[in-house]
Order: structure tokens, then sequence, then C-alpha cells
């Protein structure tokens, strides 16, 4: 018993920062309608940062998100702005352009390979203030980095839902997400919106990646691993919904860490599979998917 | 000199060409009507106006500025705003949402808070269904609400395609009732409508398309009064 309820504590920690990783997805996928197959280098970024800043500094691996935060966030924009902005306006009635596809392919293989030229490709761990502490309560073991893990998520998801819900910025990333002409008519002007919503999202990346550092190691790669898992959470969870993205994360983090304690990891995949297709086969637009909640 | 005046605009849907040769004007103060069968172009027009959709050729000045390679946003700015056919509302945000999304222009948003007052004693329903997502309300309310949300924008002039598009005959004539008051208020209206008797009679002129082409125009007196006119659209 207590084994299975440490394993669920583990499965949610886990799947927090699964969760944060895919919000950042669901977030462009919403407002933009479009899939950042860069989304993972992103997050990879945002390990390599946190990850010299603290061999560099020695300072908590947070304190990286000061420099994380608004370069990731430039980039996203950036991003959108130059690379993907042209094709939407060339495709204006396509819902979602195969080129963008391509596009943020090809950042992710750019941003890759730039890291391996840079880095060389070993796994790379650091020693951070609070690498392998941990936290008890009674039994049950809490490591330190994975719960301010959860802390980082629930509060980042608070920041993002208030910010939509609450400021004209927020105000119009919604009212695009869900009609851009009738978004135009009322004097939004769309494309702006959509830098900052994939600005939010390579954000958002690059945060899961300052909270990796402590417990995970980087290498160039690393982000393919948080693709398929945001891509599976993102639509088990519902394309575009924020506590759809979040709910799935915890799901798969649930899956993987109960799962384990019976049969080895490659084992628990397939039942992250299993399950994402069972729930499809009775809910095709995903758990949350069919209203959309922000 | 007319506040929206539009010269020879020939619109085209990839090489179909829609719009031949259209002009029209809209004078401060006016309610104009531009009445026609479906798929005579009307929506396009109003589209090229707004900047959703550009002309191929000629010009369209409003306050004598030439606006036709504007974007939406920028005409939005100048005062046109454009209420499209079939509401298009932002369906998971409440009302008090979307009528707030309306102020979005660096114009209009300073003053939203008096504004929306002004929209609640225009349109006293949209009050009481405040905090409901706009998807739950019924067809006559989310129409007040998509002219609402348009009067939030503080319109110099206002632009409504098909406002009474699939209503009960009681909310269409609510839905024009709200419309004359609207241009009492001040402000110039452009009015796109199939209901040409409701509409013709609100108007101060009237222009008919018919396949792209600016068939009739005149008084909207006059227009009524016009038998190919009566036999065409009111069937008398």
């Amino acid at each position: 018993m207590d084994i299975i309820i440490q394993a669920l504590i583990n499965g949610l920690l886990t799947g927090s920062y699964y969760g944060l990783a895919a919000l950042g997805l669901t977030i462009i996928f919403g407002v933009i309608k479009v899939i950042n197959f860069a989304h993972g280098s992103l997050l990879m970024v945002g390990m390599f940062a946190a990850y010299w800043m603290v061999r560099l500094t020695g300072w908590h691996p947070y304190a990286a998100l000061i420099v994380v935060v608004p370069l990731l966030f430039l980039f996203g924009y950036a991003l959108q702005g130059i690379l993907i902005k042209p094709i939407l306006e060339g495709q204006r009635d396509v819902r979602e352009p195969t080129e963008v596809i391509i596009v943020t392919t090809g950042v992710w293989y750019i941003l890759d390979n730039l890291a391996l030229m840079i880095f060389g490709a070993e796994y790379r761990v650091v020693q951070t203030s609070i690498t392998g502490q941990i936290f008890m309560l009674g039994d049950y073991i809490f490591p330190k980095a994975q719960l301010y893990g959860l802390i980082t998520t629930a509060v980042t998801a608070g920041l993002v839902l208030w910010f939509l819900k609450y400021t004209k910025t927020g105000m119009s990333i919604r009212a695009a997400s869900l009609d851009r002409d009738a978004a135009s008519l009322m004097g939004i002007n769309q494309y702006r919106v959509y830098n900052i919503a994939f600005g939010i999202g390579a954000m958002i990346a690059g945060i899961v990646g300052c909270v990796l550092i402590p417990f995970y190691y980087v290498f160039p790669t690393v982000g393919v691993i948080f693709d398929v898992k945001c891509f599976i959470i993102v639509v088990l969870g519902g394309l575009g919904s924020i506590p759809g993205a979040l709910a799935g994360g915890v799901i798969v983090g649930l899956i993987e860490s109960t799962f384990s304690q019976y049969m080895t990891s490659t084992w628990t995949e397939l039942i992250v599979y299993v399950v994402f297709l069972a729930v499809l086969f009775i809910r095709p637009a995903g758990l949350f998917g069919e209203k959309r909640d922000w | 000199m007319p506040l929206l005046d539009i010269r020879k605009i020939n619109c085209f849907y990839g090489d179909v060409q829609v719009i031949y040769d259209v002009s029209m004007y809209v004078e401060q103060g006016e309610i104009i009507s531009l009445i026609g069968g479906n798929g005579a172009g009307k929506s396009t027009i109003l589209r090229c106006i707004s900047g959703l959709m550009r002309a191929g050729s000629g010009e369209i000045l409003f306050e004598n500025t030439p606006i036709q390679n504007s974007r939406p946003e920028k005409i939005v700015e100048r005062g046109i705003i454009h209420v499209p056919e079939g509401r298009r509302l932002f369906s998971l945000m409440t009302v008090k949402e979307n009528l707030m999304v309306g102020a979005n222009n660096s114009r209009a948003y300073p003053q939203r808070n008096e504004t929306i007052k002004d929209v609640y004693k225009l349109l006293p329903r949209l009050q009481e269904r405040e905090t409901q997502q706009a998807i739950t309300l019924s067809g006559g309310e989310q129409q007040m609400v998509a002219i609402g949300r348009g009067m939030m924008a503080r319109p110099k002039i206002l632009m409504l395609d098909e406002p009474s598009l699939g209503l009960a005959p009681v909310l269409i004539n609510e839905i024009f009732q709200t419309v004359r008051k609207i241009a009492e208020q001040g402000t110039t209206v452009l009015l796109v409508e199939q209901d040409v008797q409701n509409s013709l009679g609100l108007s101060d002129r009237g222009y008919v398309l018919e396949n792209g082409k600016i068939a009739q125009e005149g008084t909207g007196r006059e227009l009524l009064d016009n038998p190919s006119i009566r036999e065409a659209y009111l069937g008398i």
C-alpha cells in the first residue's frame, strides 16, 4: 500500500512537469492552430541555459528563470513573427498550413544540431543546491526539486490563466483563438497576438527546462523525449485545452509511476499508448476537447 | 464630402470576379441599405471596406483618406466597424467579455466602462446575460451581443451584415428598432439586408446589388415603390 501511495506521489510530481511542458504546446496550438515541432528543442535550450548558469555561478537553478523566461519568450515571438507569419499570411484560408510543420521541424533540427556542435553529444548532469534533497511527509518521500516543479507548474498555469482571463492582451488572444476574422474586425492585430502566444508557449518550455535541471540529464536531443510525451498529453487532454494539458500530464505521470512498480519502463510506455488510444476511442476530441474553457 | 466613398471597386475570389465597378457613398448620419439576393456580393463589399479582403482595383475613401490598402485593425481604429454575418461571437467568452473585446481599439479602450453603460442602455437584455457564455444565448440575443460589441468600438460608421438573418419576425422588429436608435444617437449605419421591406423602410437611401453590380439606387421610398424591386424582392 505504501509503495502504491509513494508511486502515486511520484506520478503526480512527474506528471506536473509533463503537464507544464504540454501546456506550452497546447497554447500555441489553441491560438494559432499550428503544431510546434520545435517545442522540445526550446525546452532543451532552457535546460542548457539553466545548466550553464548553475555550472558557472552555483546559484539556485531557478535563478536561471530570470534569463530563460525573457530569452525564450523573445525567441518564440521572433520565430512566429519572422518564420511562421509569412506562411499564415500567404495561406489565409488554410486553417493549419502544413508548411508550418516543416518550418518548425527545421527549427527543431537546427537547434538540436547547434547544441550538438557547441556542447557535444554527452549527457550532462549538474549538482544543484536542491539536487538529491528530499522532504518527508510521514513516511512518504517528496524529492525537493520535483516538489518545486509541482509548485512551478501550479504558479505558471495560474498566471497564464489569469493573464488570458483578465488582461487586455489575454482577452485578445482568447478572442483570436476563437474566431480570427471576428477578432480582426474588433481591431485586434492577429499576428501580434500570435507572436505573443508563441512567445508564451516557448517561455513555458524554457521554464520546464529550468525545473528539470536539478534532477534530469541534459543533452542536445533531450527535447525529443518531451516532444513525444507532449503530443500525447495534448491530444489526450484535448487540443488547445489548458486543464486538459495539466490533467493529461498527470495521467501520463501516474501511469508511468504506478505501472513501473510491476513492469519495465518499456512496458509502461506501452500502457501509456493503450490508455491514450482508449481515451481517443471513447472521446475523440480528448478529455477536455469538446468545450474550450479559457 | 461623403463619410465613406467607394469608387469603382472590383473584387475577385481567385480568378472569379464577384464585384464589378461598384460605386456608392454614405453621408454622415445616414442609414444606407445595401440589398440584394444571396450571392449578389453584398458581404464581399463589406469585407473590402473592413479590410478582410483587398479590392482588386478601385478606391475606398473614408473621411477623404484612401483605406483600401489598410489592415483591418487600422480600419477599425479609424472608426469603421463591421458586424459580420452570422454574428461571429467569441462563443466561449461571456457576454461582457465579448463586449469588452469590442472596445479593443485604442480610441475606444480608455472609455470602455462608459461605453458599456450606453450599450446596456441600448440593449438592456445584455446586462441580464452579462456573465453567460455567448454560445448559450438565443439567436436574437446573440445578434444583440454582436451589435453591442460593434458599438463598444465607438464606431463612426457601423456596418451590419444581415442582422435579421434567421430570426423570428418579432425579433427582427426589435433589431430594426435598435438600428434606428443607433442612427438616432448619431452613428452612421450601412445596413446589408435581404429583408428588403424593413431595411428600405428604415433607410435614407439604398442600393440594390445584382450579380456584383449596382442595379438600382435611390431613396428608401423610391426603391420600395419601384415595381421591379417589388416584384423581385417583395413578391408583390
